[in-house]
């Protein structure tokens, strides 16, 4: 049976890891992450999970020890944000060529400077070209489930690679909503323990890992590595279909709301898509047909599906919570990109919000869509939402 | 990667091993003196066989055995029981510590291409 529990999203995270019940946790304290270690800590002290934390002195040591302990053959994990992802970053960077499955939560925060504890995503934008899947989610409840999946779409023969799960920072992160905890012990059958194919502390069947590969096997290994990340899709849904049975929720790829008939439609990461389908709900009871993307799986990129999802929106406008300086911002370039096949593409626009936390409101996005809708759109330029003048 | 000769075919990206992972090879396959630019020459007629040296070898690459009988070291003295042998220059890679250690410097490091042995 699940119970509903007044949870913030990162005590949801820490309940997704009792459920989970990793052998080993090794993190740094890191607002606004630092919550899911506090919580997962009281599990491990009051023995409700059999995991062994480790208390390190930054997060370059806890990805190292995690890196570690999962090569060792346990189901290790670490969490972090903002500036911890940036000090681990040698190591993060490491995982994926080692194809070790680890799952990190990720609390969204800006990244410095000027330094700022809020929310933007910046941190995990800075990490979406080595190798991590990423998976976004829009509340507490999607940061739980998501975690879920992650665990077995990290461990899936056919893949064993790392997992971010992002929430917002403090939006999500903090703030207490009523969380579905579903049932323990279907959870528990769901995400199994981690069944190494080969693990170092099989003393029996020694190899090695982490070696040296100059030009003549580098690009070979890397080759191998992009083909596990073309698994993914599949396995996802698969593992998505199953996790509904518990669930009885859907997992796709994005999250498609009242996009159908839309004549304007906007994408949209994470807890402000919430607000979002609000004011799409408002704009729709005055007699405007607006509609919404939200993408949830953004490594690897389901580019063929956006295509589709979007191809018959006259136009669309890209809300980017980072931006990629110099470049035309994360989300909005992949958007794009996917959309470059059709013969006719939606007209498009470029806009950069929330930096830094700074908030956003309906009446923002209405003013959005109203202008989408007017057409007034340069698909060349990059439009700036609550920026003073 | 390679260097024990194993990886020399050059397989492709399909039918490596997962990762960058390798199958076993102990460093007994994996001979680490072919690194060496100086060579520890020692010397047994100076040496107290106080095994300072092996001790303190990063790759165990000063062998010893047990002798009952004795070998003549310093001074002209029979040493007896446990007794150091010549480097083992599969694995020896010339990083000179023995040298700096040993206390009666029965130990020398030369150039390489200086040594007349055929080593
Ligand atoms: S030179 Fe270095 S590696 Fe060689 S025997 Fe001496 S201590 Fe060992
Ligand atoms: S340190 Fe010098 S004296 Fe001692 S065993 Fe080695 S070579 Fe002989």
């Amino acid at each position: 049976m699940s119970t509903w529990k007044p949870l913030s999203g990162t005590q949801a995270v820490a309940e997704a890891m009792r459920q989970i019940n990793p052998d080993v946790v090794a993190a740094y304290p890191i607002t606004p992450q630092t919550p899911i270690v506090e919580f997962f800590a009281q599990y491990v002290a009051n023995g409700v999970v059999d995991t062994e934390t480790i208390p390190v002195e930054s997060e370059h040591s806890a990805m190292s020890a995690t890196v570690g302990a999962a090569a060792a053959g346990a189901r290790a994990m670490c969490a972090t944000a903002s500036q911890g992802l940036a000090l681990m970053w040698e190591v993060v960077a490491a995982v994926p060529g080692l194809r070790l499955p680890i799952v990190m939560p990720i609390v969204n925060r800006a990244l410095s400077a000027p330094i700022n504890i809020h929310c933007d995503h910046s941190d995990s934008m800075g990490a979406t070209t080595i190798g991590w899947i990423q998976i976004f989610s829009e509340n507490g409840q999607e940061a739980y489930e998501n975690m879920l999946l992650a665990i077995r779409l990290a461990e899936h023969p056919d893949i064993l690679l790392p997992v971010m799960v992002m929430q917002d920072g403090f939006i999500t992160g903090h703030s207490v909503e009523n969380v579905e905890i579903f049932d323990d012990a279907k959870v528990r059958a769901f995400v199994g323990t981690r069944k190494p194919d080969r693990y170092l502390l099989d003393v029996e069947h020694p190899y090695t890992i982490g070696p040296l590969a100059l030009p003549d096997y580098y690009f070979e290994i890397k080759r191998q590595q992009e083909e596990a990340m073309r698994h993914v899709k599949k396995v996802y849904m698969e593992t998505g279909k199953e996790l509904s049975k518990i669930t009885g929720k859907e997992y796709p790829y994005f999250e498609s709301y009242k996009l159908d008939d839309a004549d304007a439609a906007i994408v949209i990461l994470s807890s402000a898509a919430g607000t979002a389908k609000d004011t799409v709900d408002k704009m729709r009871a005055d007699g405007k047909k607006v509609g919404l993307l939200k993408p949830k799986l953004f490594r690897p990129f389901p580019y063929k599906e956006m295509r589709k999802a979007l191809k018959d929106v006259p136009v669309v406008g890209v809300l980017d919570r980072s931006m990629a300086f110099g470049a035309y911002a994360p989300v909005y370039a992949e958007i794009k990109n996917a959309l470059f096949e059709l013969d006719k593409r939606p007209k498009l626009q470029s806009y950069v919000f929330g930096l830094g936390g700074k908030d956003i409101f309906k009446s923002d996005i209405e003013k959005v869509f109203n202008e989408l809708l007017s057409g007034e759109v340069n698909s060349e330029e990059e439009r700036y939402i609550g920026l003073r003048g | 990667m390679g260097g024990n000769g194993k990886m020399t075919e050059k397989k492709g990206w399909k039918d490596l091993m997962r990762g960058a992972d390798l199958p076993p090879a102990s460093s007994l396959e994996y001979k680490t003196g072919s690194w060496r630019t100086l060579r520890p020459v020692w010397d047994p007629d100076k040496c107290t066989h106080c095994m300072f040296c092996v001790a303190y070898c990063p790759d165990m690459a000063i062998p010893i055995i047990k002798s009952e009988k004795g070998v003549k070291g310093f001074n002209g003295r029979i040493y007896k029981g446990t007794v150091r042998l010549e480097s083992d220059f599969d694995f020896c890679k010339g990083c000179g510590i023995c040298a700096v250690e040993c206390p009666t410097h029965a130990i020398e490091m030369i150039r390489e291409e200086e040594t007349t042995s055929s080593e």
